[in-house]
């Protein structure tokens, strides 16, 4: 199960040393490259290159970019003592830890119910992955009618079932942080389902019966057979999410702005607040080179560690 | 009883009936290969066996067990798939142990008879490798090593060597046989290739849409196929058909058709006087054709040949007699021309006979 650590540049790319460099039309496969290549130049590095640029200047929305003061290190120094900064990493860092670890789980134990063909699954998939084709912000939006103290469903519920007395929920900090994790857990879970669920169902249905002649029983299956198999999709799946966990912010912009206090302000919310709302252009970006250099480590260390693009389940 | 029994088994998908009724019994210890054109219920007979397709009528015995409703891990049985269907994360000693370690067998004892295995299959080289750094003939090796490191009551294989190349496939051929003799387990292997029917098989099960055609050793079943399907799907080249009538000449019963008069041979003679028909299909094996009369049995055709093909010591023919097409192979030795258009002979003592409407065996 386990590969040995291996350097996936290395790996991935075997010299040819004893091969002429240049034969002739070794050129035509950049002929066709390149076009993608400057778009992604474009699209891609070019923001990326700007927040770089624009951390080591001061500079206010608002004024042009010629007005804005070179400051050097000044605002990554700043970063690091920043008690915000090293605040709401706390806080990305245990909602990237709740809600990935629990839509992981939930999405691949729902995808391993749902995988036969028993009546109702096809129905039951299809409406489960509806809050998918939510756009964030309705999200966002929906929960915090949800969760509203005093016309929300969640506390009416709560009362009429239970006999619980109305929370605030948004404005309680450890409430609100339960609340966006919840959220999160309610539109991201069905993501892990369907593509697990695909990778369950492209399984060569051989390789299983295999198992099951070998007198593995249910679980075994699973845990020695069925996750092993599509454990690059796993590791593809838990990258998407952990680059989201960094990324997305528009369902705590608009169920809570963050607050109460920074309780559920995560990393990008954050930039967003100190370039938006503080107006800090340059001090925003460096946070967001920070940012940047954190989803890279991880993403590299994930990679290196499950090299899912070598482990293609041929066979 | 032991062995694997069937007894009026039936598989239906819906409204589309598979197998409609099927028994058979199976000694303990015998090779038995289920052959049978594409689509013709090998695969779901086997799969029946094994517990991975439920049965929609009869029972089915293995070792004297009812075992119809069994999950295939209750049956005591090993299967080697098609595609192999080795785990690809998983190097090819743990592919081989894997049963064992979920039985719970101690480690030495599976480090043992991982080793006899690895070594009767020449695999002991890639134990550490993955699936998909092997070879296909290696594949093969370690889905079969999979299942003979269980020491299983029945072994059961699907088309294990047909995604072989020609030359490891009968080599596979041989090792099987000998695997066979090795363990003396019962094995109840499903080809399509008569060959590998004919090489390996104690009993050969011959099937057609669902049907069984006929069961026996290969030797009964080359020389006494009780219809022309199984007549000429076993034996390669195949035989041919020919229309005929039975004559009475002189009080000899001959057959005749367009280029041919034939004797018939002694076994025949009493089932032909028999006959309530006189329409029948003579059947000529391509190798009982020869270039000389090599005994009085022989009997003269004129041959026109379209083609002939080269394949050593042997010649096929492909070939006109009396305006119908045939098959001859003749034995002229490796130096030989090409052969052509000319007086052949074939060995009347073996050719065959059937009622032209009902198609069975005289
Ligand atoms: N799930 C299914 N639903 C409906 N029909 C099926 C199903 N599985 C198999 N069949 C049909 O059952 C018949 C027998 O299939 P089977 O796989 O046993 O054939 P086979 O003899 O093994 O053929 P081959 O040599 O091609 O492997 C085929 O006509 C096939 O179309
Ligand atoms: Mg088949």
């Amino acid at each position: 199960m386990a590969h040995a650590p291996q350097d996936p540049l290395t790996a991935a790319l075997p010299m040819p040393m004893a091969k002429p460099r240049f034969e002739p039309g070794f050129l035509t496969p950049y002929a066709f490259i390149i076009p993608a290549l400057l778009v992604m130049l474009g699209g891609l590095l070019y923001p990326v290159f700007m927040a770089l640029y624009l951390s080591f200047y001061d500079w206010q929305i608002g004024l042009p970019l010629e007005d804005a003061d070179f400051i050097g290190m000044t605002n990554f120094a700043r970063m690091f003592t920043d008690p915000q900064v090293w605040e709401v990493l706390w806080v990305t860092l245990r909602f990237g830890f709740w809600t990935i670890t629990i839509e992981m789980t939930l999405g691949v134990a729902l995808a391993l119910l749902l995988e036969k063909p028993i009546r109702g699954a096809s129905v039951f998939r299809t409406i489960f992955i509806l809050p998918l084709m939510v756009s964030p912000v309705v999200v966002g939006l929906i929960w915090r009618y949800l969760f509203d103290a005093r016309i929300g469903w969640i506390n009416y519920y709560l009362g009429a079932w239970f006999g619980i007395d109305p929370q605030v929920w948004l404005g309680d900090a450890q409430l609100a942080f339960f609340a966006i994790v919840l959220t999160d857990i309610w539109q991201w879970t069905p993501f892990i389902f369907i593509i697990v669920i695909a990778g369950l169902q492209a399984l060569p249905s051989e390789v299983v019966e295999a198992s099951t002649i070998d007198g593995a029983n249910w679980w075994q299956q699973i845990f020695l057979v069925k996750l092993p198999m599509i454990k690059s999709i796993l590791v593809i799946a838990l990258l998407m999410r952990l680059i989201d966990v960094f990324r997305g912010m528009e369902v705590m912009l608009i169920m809570t702005g963050g607050g109460p206090g920074r309780s559920t302000e995560l990393l990008s919310l954050h930039i967003y607040n100190r370039a938006f709302n503080t107006q800090q252009l340059g001090y925003a970006s460096a946070i967001s080179v920070l940012l940047i250099v954190i989803v890279f480590a991880i993403s590299t260390a994930i990679l290196t560690m499950a090299n899912p693009m070598k482990n293609k389940s041929d066979v | 009883m032991t062995g694997v029994v069937l007894r009026n088994v039936s598989k239906s998908y819906g409204a589309a009936t598979v197998i409609p009724n099927l028994s058979l019994s199976i000694t303990e210890g015998e090779f038995v290969v289920f052959v049978g054109p594409s689509g013709c219920g090998k695969s779901t007979t086997l799969r029946m066996i094994a517990g991975l397709e439920k049965v929609s009528g009869g029972n089915i015995e293995i070792a004297g067990k009812d075992v119809t409703w069994a999950r295939p891990k209750e049956r005591d049985i090993a299967m080697v798939f098609q595609s192999y269907a080795l785990y690809p994360h998983m190097n090819v000693g743990d592919n081989m142990s894997f049963a064992l370690r979920l039985a719970g067998t101690p480690k030495d004892e599976i480090a043992r008879r991982v080793q006899v295995a690895a070594d009767m299959l020449e695999l002991t080289p890639y134990l550490t490798r993955k699936p998909r750094d092997l070879s296909g003939g290696q594949r093969q090796r370690v889905a079969m090593g999979r299942s003979i490191v269980r020491d299983a009551y029945c072994f059961l294989f699907d088309e294990p060597l047909s995604n072989l190349d020609a030359k490891l496939r009968s080599s596979m051929r041989t090792e099987l046989a000998l695997l066979h003799k090795k363990l003396d387990r019962t094995m109840v292997y499903v080809t399509h290739d008569q060959i590998e029917a004919m090489t390996m098989a104690d009993r050969i099960v011959i099937m057609k849409d669902g049907l069984i055609q006929q069961v026996g050793s290969p030797k009964q079943v080359y020389n006494t196929p009780v219809n022309t399907f199984v007549a000429t799907f076993m034996g390669s080249p195949s035989m041919t058909l020919l229309p005929g009538e039975l004559t009475d000449e002189g009080g000899t019963i001959k057959v005749r058709g367009a280029g041919f008069n034939l004797p018939l041979p002694d076994r025949l003679r009493a089932r032909a006087a028999a006959s309530p028909t006189r329409a029948i299909t003579l059947g000529m094996r391509p190798e009982h054709f020869a270039a000389e009369a090599r005994t009085p049995d022989f009997a003269a055709v004129d041959l026109t040949v379209r083609v002939a093909e080269y394949v050593g010591s042997s010649q096929y023919l492909a070939a006109d007699l009396g305006g119908q097409a045939i098959t001859a192979a003749v034995e002229v030795g490796p130096e030989s021309d090409l052969l052509g258009d000319g007086r052949y002979y074939f060995d009347t003592s073996r050719l065959y006979l059937f009622d032209r409407k009902t198609e069975l065996a005289l």
